[in-house]
């Protein structure tokens, strides 16, 4: 435990010192990029050795609060969600340094100093939230991480949007919040104690309970991004520094999947409906993330909203797993969880990689806005194949290791459907044709995206004369994308790892598990050598076609735009338009807003003109007529807060007269 | 070694089902059609051409074809033909086959984009859309004989499904067999679908994505089509006539015929039918959807 603390210690000491510097543009930055790698590393060590299987003594200090004890642990659970975030949090300050580098004549002094401070607590309080194993210090650890990624969401907060942004952020996560404490709470009260561990105690009738697990759905489902609590995500991550919001989408917003695993798990045997409404989440989330990603034209919007669509494939997993528990079925339960908890890390991969290659192309051509790009992959090769890799494997797509996540979910989903009894085997049903769904229409989306943004000409100036980022941004990428390749191609191994955490985490008996995990490991041989066999003969036609065109001409032209000779780069299909036939289809979900002008008389003098814009229609259906139904009562509050201090003070002390009248005990 | 018998006969034969579907529709028009070995001249000639690339594309251009080849041979070693179980056989081995159509497509698409023509953009949009409500029609049907056969291979499923199933869960098969039609001419760009004899590129889907291949290129595409429609039509092939027999033969024998036949009837479809317009398209779609799962729901009871 002590070289964990020690990481942690560097990661504070660091984010001060670069506070300290923040008058020196560059000497705060490698203080604070160096130290959250540092510290990083340091940590690394005993994770990998939990994950190795050694028993990692916790760590008890003493502490004056009533409410149990100040302990440290990491279990294996700990260890799987501490993997990626440690990983995926280094490679991002090595990719800050050189991302943040512009802003340095652009912003005002010291701006660079504090975001390092507050990227370094971000990273700490990650890591504490995760080894924190009592309800008192979590919460501190997670509010540690809320105000840390708050501040880093405004860091360009001399724009309106970046603000409200921002405050959007903050009220959601303190919602969520809200209801984790009330959690916690009752929880510890009924148990007497606030240690995790003793959380098992609490009695509470089924009532109580399954309203404690809708609380724990909504607090720590804000976090992660289920729907529909995930209005903050699309406007988060897009105003975010581009390593920021790799961090929070694939590694921060995973920290609400740990806690509401861990605190699931607390709440002894669960009834079969915590499963269906997992599972009726993550269809939600799954499918209406990838179809609002698919009316974005913002690439990093249009990524967050991919994180949606992502949590709700570990959300539909997890489902999976809890309906294993309740029906007592350990096949199903290690198969959904051992998907889910590969899914987390996988995502995390994936998606910190594609935002990354988001920010390399803000970073090199100067904007997010998709219909402005085009043909940058021949100016940004690297960036262009890195992000190929991470749109295939984000689609789910064999051989790289999104498709061996979703192939768990799939097996677990395939044996429910197949085998099981009753409504239980509905879920198999759901889950398959969600899945299917989901992997269809983001490979929909990511071909858009992929072809929109580094395909085709480009459509403006800024997108010709963009520039391939410093090797400090595309190692990170370069780093990531071999991972992705590598647990696709070593899924065996992969999930053998998920065996003993999902034992750790259920309470089954290991041998049940890696029973469970045998199962897949022969499906999974299967996937690996067909895997291998792709790439084989993806070699041989490859030679192949060399041989065949060495001896033959070989042209180049112009597009062959069905005989119009003057082709332009803005005839191309845009993003919208790509998008449009499925948008269409499902526009009852989406409430896309189309703005029409078309050209007038015969010659038009102006030039017609369309837009669409999709807002999330949660926001515009639920949130903001529920605020505004709540704002009018209270307005008359405004009357007591109006913000002059001298009157403030005044209330502080006739609440201090009150307060002392009542404890002489007058009038008695 | 018997495994390697379907393999073979697919990468051989596959072209020949394209052949087959000509020459049906020639019957039907009145006309004495191409030779049935067309398909094979058109390859021929078009492996020993050059190319010539628009200058707009990169790699992935090139990379598409080789990846429309290779995804469906691997495909195709999954698949179990006239009782042989398959090359590769595993449980869930049906997921992967599914997805890596999902890797053809992508990369298809992408190769599409990549020459930045706006009737390519078009055909890729309308490919993405339709194949992404096919997916879970034909991830549904496969589960549907899952749970009719208790397996979750292919091999196992259509090793182990019989005549007598066609007996007692007659309506449940014949929705799955709907469904699975209904997939595999609409991811083969067939007719009520898709018209790979329009002329007009605005209508295209699958033709008008590959207007800029040429030469070895477009012979690859031309090639990765007929393996498509080879891999999922042994599967409906599977489905429609599970006839074993001990002796290795006979089963290919019926096998080869059903896939003829197959053939014969996408000739008679695309003679006898119209397409639909393409806003109908996706109605037919959720349509195959729904007979799938209302297949596996029936078996549920």
């Amino acid at each position: 435990m002590s070289p964990f603390m020690l990481g942690i210690l560097i990661l504070f000491i660091s984010a001060l010192l670069a506070l300290a510097l923040r008058r020196e543009h560059e000497a705060a930055s490698r203080v604070g990029a160096f130290g959250a790698m540092l510290g990083c590393a340091v940590a690394t060590i005993p994770v990998l050795r939990a994950m190795a299987g050694a028993e990692i003594p916790s760590l008890i200090l003493p502490w004056s609060m009533p409410c149990g004890s100040l302990i440290f642990r990491i279990d294996l659970l700990s260890a799987l969600f501490l993997l990626p975030i440690l990983l995926v949090s280094a490679l991002g300050a090595l990719y800050g340094l050189a991302y943040l580098r512009p802003y340095a004549d652009r912003k005002p002094v010291g701006s660079l100093g504090r975001c390092w401070f507050w990227y370094n607590l971000l990273v700490a309080g990650m890591l504490l939230v995760c080894v924190s194993h009592n309800a008192l210090m979590f919460l501190v650890a997670w509010e540690l991480m809320s105000l840390a990624s708050f501040f880093l969401v405004a860091f360009d907060d001399e724009k309106t949007e970046v603000r409200d942004s921002a405050w959007t952020y903050f009220i959601a996560t303190h919602l969520g919040t809200a209801f984790i404490i009330a959690l916690f709470l009752t929880m510890g009260v009924a148990a007497g104690s606030f240690d995790f561990a003793d959380f098992h105690k609490a009695t509470l009738g089924p009532g109580v309970m399954g309203v404690l697990f809708l609380f724990a759905v909504i607090g720590f489902g804000t976090k992660a991004g289920f729907m529909p609590f995930h209005v903050w995500l699309p406007e988060a991550h897009p105003v975010a520094p581009s390593h920021v919001s790799a961090v929070m989408s694939g590694v921060m917003i995973k920290t609400g999947i740990y806690g509401l695993l861990r605190m699931l798990m607390l709440m002894g045997h669960p009834p079969a409906w915590w499963g269906w409404t997992l599972i009726g989440i993550g269809l939600v989330s799954g499918v209406l993330g990838v179809l609002f990603a698919l009316a974005q034209h913002d690439l990093k919007r249009l990524l967050a909203y991919h994180s949606v669509e992502n949590i709700g494939i570990i959300a539909m997993g997890s489902g999976l797993g809890m309906l294993g528990i309740s029906i007592g079925s350990p096949l199903l339960t290690t198969l959904g969880f051992a998907g889910a908890l590969l899914h987390v890390i996988n995502h995390a991969l994936f998606k910190s990689l594609l935002f990354f290659g988001a920010g390399a192309v803000q970073h090199g051509a100067g904007t997010r806005e998709m219909d402005h790009l085009g043909g940058l992959l021949k100016r940004l090769p690297l960036t262009g194949l890195f992000f190929l890799i991470g749109a295939v494997a984000i689609s789910g797509l064999p051989p790289l290791n999104g498709f061996v996540s979703e192939f768990l979910i799939y097996l677990g989903a395939f044996h429910s459907g197949a085998t099981l009894h009753g409504t239980a085997a509905l879920s198999g049903v759901a889950v398959i044709t969600g899945l299917a769904l989901i992997g269809g229409l983001a490979a929909a989306c990511f071909t858009k995206v992929f072809g929109t943004v580094f395909l085709g000409a480009p459509r403006t100036e800024h997108a010709a004369h963009a520039h391939e980022c410093g090797i400090l941004m595309w190692l990170p990428m370069l780093t990531l994308a071999a991972l992705c390749a590598a647990i696709g191609l070593c899924a065996p191994l992969a999930a053998n790892a998920m065996a003993p955490v999902v034992a750790n985490m259920t309470g089954l008996a290991p041998e049940q598990t890696a029973l469970a995990v045998t199962y897949a490991q022969w499906p999974l041989t299967g996937v690996v050598t067909a895997a291998v066999a792709l790439l084989l003969a993806l070699c041989l036609l490859a030679l192949l076609r060399r041989r065949l065109l060495a001896r033959r001409s070989v042209g180049a032209t112009g597009t062959w735009d069905c005989g119009y000779a003057r082709p332009t780069a803005r005839m191309q299909y845009t993003s919208s338009s790509f998008a449009q036939p499925i948008t269409d289809c499902f526009r009852m979900f989406l409430g896309t807003r189309t703005s029409l002008r078309a050209p007038g008389e015969p010659f038009p003098q102006q030039p017609g003109r369309l837009s669409t814009e999709t807002p999330d229609i949660f926001i515009a259906r639920f949130y903001r007529p529920l605020f505004s139904w709540i704002t009018r009562p209270l307005s008359w509050t405004l009357n007591v807060q109006h913000g002059r201090v001298q009157l403030y003070v005044l209330y502080v002390a006739l609440t201090l007269v009150a307060l002392l009248i009542w404890a002489l005990g007058w009038p008695q | 070694m018997n495994s390697l018998i379907h393999p073979l006969l697919a990468l051989l034969l596959a072209p020949l089902l394209l052949g087959i579907i000509n020459r049906t529709k020639a019957l039907f028009a009145g006309r004495t059609g191409q030779p049935l070995l067309q398909a094979y001249f058109d390859l021929a000639k078009l492996l020993r051409k050059g190319a010539v690339y628009s200058e707009t594309t990169t790699w992935v251009f090139r990379a598409g074809p080789i990846v429309g080849v290779a995804a469906p041979v691997v495909a195709i070693a999954l698949i179990p033909f006239g009782g042989i179980p398959a090359l590769l056989n595993f449980p869930g081995d049906l997921i992967l086959f599914a997805y890596l159509f999902g890797l053809m497509r992508f990369m298809t698409v992408a190769a599409a984009l990549d020459t930045g023509s706006a009737f390519e953009g078009m055909g890729a949009s309308r490919e993405v859309q339709f194949s992404a409500l096919a997916e879970p029609a034909l991830l549904l049907g496969l589960a549907a004989l899952a749970r009719l056969t208790g397996d979750l291979s292919l091999s196992g499923i259509l090793g182990s499904l019989t005549p007598q199933d066609w007996a007692h869960a007659a309506p449940a098969l014949a929705l799955v067999t709907a469904g699975l039609l209904v997939v595999y001419l609409a991811e083969n760009s067939r007719i009520p679908v898709d018209d790979p004899n329009t002329h007009l590129e605005l209508t295209m889907i699958h033709e008008v994505m590959v207007l800029d291949h040429g030469g070895p290129d477009f012979g690859l595409i031309l090639y990765g089509a007929s393996l498509k429609l080879w891999a999922l039509g042994a599967i409906l092939t599977g489905v429609v006539l599970p006839f074993h027999d001990e002796r290795l033969w006979p089963g290919i024998v019926i096998a080869l015929g059903g896939m003829f036949g197959l053939a014969v009837f996408v000739g008679v479809v695309e003679s006898s039918m119209a397409r639909l317009r393409l806003l109908r398209v996706p109605q037919l779609l959720v349509a195959a959807m729904v007979l799938s799962a209302l297949a596996l729901v029936l078996l549920m009871r």
